[in-house]
């Protein structure tokens, strides 16, 4: 069972090269001295790069999807917690009622849920923004959160909450000195997993994005200007080392506990 | 026990409400507009319920067809992606040996980059001057790039293959690596060749896995509008992209959304079929 060449070995090492291909690619155009992103390459430039730093449309729609992912992120991963807790702790009639609901965003399609949002906002007058991107995400990152913060309290004696309170905590003292504690590294990988969601998030963002662009849609809204292109690569090279390290640290802190 | 009670109702409320508001109502809402004859005009006005809507769409046969074809695409896509994602989660089950840990970060990296871009880079690959043409010119196979590639159905295929194939191995390989590896011994034992216990012992364990990661594939894919609306032209589009026309350039928005009623209770039908076929629950823990 040793690695030695066999189809099965060939086969994987042959898809993670074209998986890896694009990425490649993406890299290259990003350092390519040409404006039209076709080949053959013209030469190395960190020009791209540069000119990055002054294009204020491009980082301006990078700081919006920063902003649209930390916020959801953190209210998916609060909400998430409160339904771990109530699904792990609690006896109530409407229980399983209450974890279909969070878990069904997984599986209503995203086009749907974007025009079903966009129904709303417009009957309710209110203004597509930064806003309604970001509370449209953190219903479709609650699945998420609430697995992996499910997945960590299941794994914990609800006797110790007993024992706290045995010997004299109150209820608001055990949630905070024994449940929070038991919690906190999942939810802290149940962030960083919702924070990615939302920051590639793109079906939903394109109904309700305003005036303000999430980064996937300015990409998308200047793919048609081809110039435009290696600035956009370029940031994009940089935001995926972004997720990667993100990624790698949910990987880390999920491991750990 | 006043404090737990009094929790619980903190803990209950605000989720809750915030799925009723943003989960629930918009749903019911879409569900209502969908009866609403008329497009223009106030949203929240009361109106006589109709059906007209959906009358049109059984009655007119393109929605129809390009439903019945979206699932087929889909049923493609996630047969192939299942396919020839099962030899990787075999390889990383079984003969990935020590290492098996970062072979799998390392198929999953991709995954959890952007996927626009990664769309955008394939572009770059199948288009008029990408890669493969760039190829197939220098080594003299064609004088005149292929446009075969792209703004097509198969292209759509393609891609979504593609960008599939590495989360298909996930619910694959966590039904393989349950399988008691003394059942192995004991069919090799038996005089079982590797083929015929492939086919009679791991196979048959390893198919919840199978099934899970096909729908897991099929469920979204059906409603996929982002990809068509990239690489598809005007030959690749799902039954997605009219539910997207009728919400921003048609402006039709309750044909609009008598298409997503559809389009939403399929996906729950075929949810509840699947539930009903594999054990989800044991797949999460």
């Amino acid at each position: 069972m040793r690695g030695r060449p066999t189809f099965l070995n060939g086969y994987y090492w042959g898809l993670i090269a074209l998986l890896y291909l694009p990425i490649a690619i993406l890299f290259l155009f990003s350092i390519n001295a040409n404006t039209s992103l076709s080949f053959p390459l013209r030469g190395l430039t960190l020009d791209w790069y540069q000119k990055l730093f002054e294009a204020d449309a491009v980082l301006r729609a990078a700081r919006n999807s920063l902003l649209v992912a930390a916020g959801s992120s953190s209210a998916a991963t609060l909400l998430g917690a409160m339904i771990a807790v109530l699904a792990t702790r609690y006896q109530f009639r409407f229980k399983g009622l209450l974890i279909m609901l969070a878990i069904l965003p997984l599986i209503v399609p995203f086009v749907v849920m974007g025009v079903a949002l966009l129904l709303l906002f417009s009957a309710l007058h209110i203004d597509r923004s930064l806003w309604t991107v970001g509370v449209a995400h953190t219903v479709v990152a609650l699945p998420y959160t609430l697995l992996i913060i499910v997945a960590r309290l299941a794994g914990f004696d609800a006797n110790l909450e007993e024992a706290a309170m045995d010997l004299g905590a109150d209820y608001p003292t055990t949630i905070r000195r024994i449940v929070l504690p038991i919690i906190a590294p999942a939810a802290v990988s149940a962030w960083l997993t919702a924070f990615t969601v939302s920051f590639d998030e793109f079906a939903l963002a394109l109904f309700l994005a305003g005036t303000e662009p999430t980064f996937p849609v300015y990409l998308f809204s200047q793919l048609r200007f081809a110039n435009r292109l290696p600035i956009m690569i370029a940031l994009a090279v940089l935001l995926m080392i972004g997720t990667l390290t993100l990624v790698f640290l949910a990987e880390r802190i999920r491991r750990v506990e | 026990m006043f404090d737990r009670r009094a929790t619980f109702w903190a803990l209950s409320l605000p989720p809750l409400l915030w799925l009723g508001v943003l989960f629930v109502i918009p749903l019911l809402l879409m569900a209502a507009f969908s009866t609403r004859a008329e497009s223009g005009g106030e949203l929240l006005r009361l109106w006589a319920p109709s059906l007209k809507h959906y009358d049109d769409l059984f009655t007119t046969g393109t929605y129809w067809r390009l439903l019945r074809l979206s699932a087929l695409i889909a049923l493609v896509i996630a047969a192939m992606a299942t396919v020839m994602a099962y030899p990787l989660a075999y390889f990383l089950a079984f003969r990935a040996g020590r290492r098996a840990g970062f072979y799998l970060v390392l198929l999953l990296v991709p995954f959890w980059t952007s996927y626009l871009l990664r769309v955008m880079a394939l572009k770059l690959m199948l288009g008029s001057n990408g890669v493969i043409n760039a190829f197939l010119i220098y080594a003299s196979l064609i004088t005149e790039p292929l446009t075969l590639f792209l703004y097509n159905r198969a292209a759509v295929v393609i891609t979504l293959i593609y960008v599939w194939i590495p989360f298909a191995a996930l619910p694959i390989l966590a039904a393989l690596q349950r399988i008691d590896l003394s059942l192995f011994e004991a069919a090799a034992d038996l005089g079982a060749t590797p083929f015929r216990q492939f086919w009679r012992v791991t196979l048959p364990l390893s198919l919840p896995g199978v099934l899970a990661a096909f729908f897991m594939v099929f469920i979204p894919t059906v409603g996929e509008y982002v990809t068509p609306l990239l690489v598809g032209g005007s030959q690749g589009l799902m039954y997605g992209n009219i539910i997207q026309d009728f919400f921003t350039k048609a402006a039709n928005w309750p044909l609009g959304s008598a298409l997503s009623m559809i389009m939403l209770l399929s996906t729950l039908l075929l949810v509840a079929i699947a539930v009903r076929l594999v054990d989800l629950r044991k797949l999460i823990e």
